[in-house]
């Protein structure tokens, strides 16, 4: 019979928890970043793009070393929340870091994307009618990004729904504290009697993938009837 | 308004290198497509910054490369009609007219929505949503937005060049009207003579990224006849037709004029070129033409290898156009009575 463990459940909550916050962590850093792509005329911004889009290339697993190692202990950044009080490293926070990372280039493309369809005539007239960038940005361009900001926002929480690589680097595998399901699928597999219990995993997986998507349509749609 | 500006901008191969210094209500700045009046427009705007020079606008400098000065577009209090109207989609007609006018100073709000709507017809717009207007609606909200952010100068960057005849002399007289009643300077840019005639007093003209000179709309359409396909342009403004035998008949000036391009108005504006009237020493005992005008040289002009002549008929002006052979057989004269024929056919209406 199909049925999920109570550690199985901890393991979606999780996901869920990890994905949510990675979204809402990375949304403000992901508008900034393609208002400066997108808009900004400066030095560097193509080594800023090649750094942004790193992720997308990078296998997760160097993505989670190197945070590791900037995160760890002995970490420059690792060295002053230690000092602080903060520690990163194997929590669920950590496993929000990894996928945060991993998902900002999806996160920052289709913002980018939907930045880059405004019509700059309408930046002009707002600029002209009084209106200061910050005004202009938050005025006309993110209401006329929102597909772009919805479209990257559900595939940076499905990506990070399925982060596994620098996740089991950063935060460990530990159940109830940083097992999200693809870490406890990974545990089940490996189990010679899991088998059964990783494919209930890989089916809630899907499901939930799947509410991810129909919703990430739903809005779509909504925008473009708006429009 | 009072304008002073030396700049230069770069962009790859194109310059501009543009020395300014006029004043006026109604500018024009005229040129051909890529003479740099657009990247003139931007850069007084704001929405672009030359590498060098100066802008100053009333006295207050809005840009100098050696004094560091560049005034952010938003603190210019220069707004922008633009050739489309480039309205806010997702805000309905009434957010985007008070745009302007809810960033603008308090102390500076002398324009309000009632006043502005009222003018440019569009009171039952309001709640209406950007999309489901027409062109002359949109264009006309755009006026509006502009008009309300309380500019000290309107720059209208080619407002008319997307519309058809018809909607483009419909908006000439809501965007004089508007900026009569509230009396507010414009920098009227165009290709087009015909709305530089209608619209500025003075005109900077641009070729190749640079300013050639300052003159009169009249003047330039003068001195562009001879070389010009279309000669000079007559603007004739028509009362009261009356339809017979196929042909409209129109008041102009102490007389009448035949039409035959039909119009569902009573009054109307017409063109005709200055090529389309022949000129005539003698009555000429019977023509096919249906006009046939007793008119007084006023003045003679030259226009490359085209004698232009001032024509006074009953009242009011025409141009038309010989060549210099012509005006030396006909011994064309200041003062000299000559008769004008013009084709019915000749008049184009525009509103």
């Amino acid at each position: 019979m199909l049925a999920l463990t109570p550690a199985d459940y901890e393991a979606v909550r999780l996901s869920i928890k990890v994905a949510v916050a990675a979204m809402v962590v990375s949304l403000p850093f992901g508008i900034a970043f393609s208002y400066l792509l997108s808009f900004g005329n400066f030095k560097g911004k193509a080594l800023l793009e090649v750094a942004i889009n790193l992720p997308l290339t990078l296998p997760p697993v160097v993505i989670g070393y190197l945070l590791l190692l900037l995160l760890g202990r002995r970490g420059w950044l690792g060295q002053l929340l230690d000092a602080a009080g903060i520690r990163l490293i194997f929590t669920w926070k950590a496993a929000v870091i990894a996928a945060a990372v991993v998902g900002f280039p999806l996160l920052v493309r289709s913002i980018r994307i939907g930045m880059d369809s405004v019509d700059r005539h309408l930046i002009q007239a707002s600029r002209t009618l009084g209106a200061p960038w910050y005004d202009t940005l938050f005025s006309v361009i993110l209401p006329l990004s929102t597909h772009g900001i919805v479209a990257g926002s559900s595939l940076m929480f499905a990506r990070s729904l399925g982060e596994f690589g620098a996740t089991i680097i950063v935060a460990g595998n530990i159940p109830g504290v940083t097992q999200t399901i693809p870490l406890a699928i990974y545990d089940y597999a490996s189990t010679p009697t899991g088998e059964q219990a990783a494919l209930v995993l890989c089916l809630v997986a899907i499901v939930l993938s799947c509410t991810v998507l129909i919703f990430h349509e739903f809005i779509a749609g909504r925008v473009a009837g708006r429009k | 308004m009072e304008l002073r500006a030396k700049v230069m901008k770069w962009f790859g191969e194109f310059s501009l290198n543009a020395d300014i210094d006029t004043a006026g209500t109604r500018l024009g700045i005229f040129g051909a497509s890529g003479s740099g009046k657009s990247t003139m427009v931007n850069l007084l705007a704001g929405t672009l910054t030359p590498d060098h020079g100066s802008i100053i606008l009333n006295g207050e400098c809005l840009y100098s490369s050696e004094r560091k000065i560049d005034v952010p577009p938003q603190k210019r209090r220069i707004a922008m009609v633009f050739q489309h109207p480039h309205l806010f989609p997702h805000l309905n007609v009434r957010d985007n007219l008070l745009y302007g006018f809810k960033r603008t100073a308090p102390e500076n709000r002398k324009i309000g929505l009632t006043s502005v709507a009222g003018i440019l017809k569009l009171e039952g717009l309001l709640e209406r949503g950007v999309s489901n207007l027409s062109g002359g609606e949109q264009q006309r909200v755009a006026i509006g937005r502009a008009v309300l952010a309380n500019p000290r100068l309107l720059l209208m960057d080619e407002p008319l060049s997307a519309l058809d005849d018809q909607l483009k002399f419909q908006i000439i007289s809501y965007l004089k009207g508007v900026c009569d009643e509230f009396a507010i300077p414009y920098v009227f840019i165009s290709h087009s003579l015909v709305e530089m005639r209608l619209m500025a007093d003075e005109v900077l003209n641009f070729e190749g990224g640079t300013c050639t000179g300052q003159t009169t709309a009249e003047e330039l359409a003068r001195r562009r006849m001879g070389g010009s396909n279309v000669g000079y342009i007559n603007l004739l403004r028509m009362g009261r037709a009356l339809r017979t035998d196929g042909l409209s008949t129109y008041a102009w000036g102490n007389g009448k004029l035949h039409v035959s391009a039909v119009s569902h108005t009573a009054e109307g504006m017409f063109e005709l070129s200055s090529r389309d009237i022949m000129l005539f020493k003698k009555h000429p005992e019977a023509i096919s033409a249906r006009n046939l005008l007793t008119c007084r040289v006023r003045s003679t002009f030259a226009s490359d290898n085209k004698v232009g002549v001032e024509l006074e008929c009953g009242g009011d002006r025409l141009v038309a156009e010989i060549v210099q052979e012509a005006a030396r057989e006909l011994e064309i004269r200041e003062g000299e009575e000559v008769f004008a024929a013009i084709k019915a056919s000749a008049f184009r209406h525009l509103a």
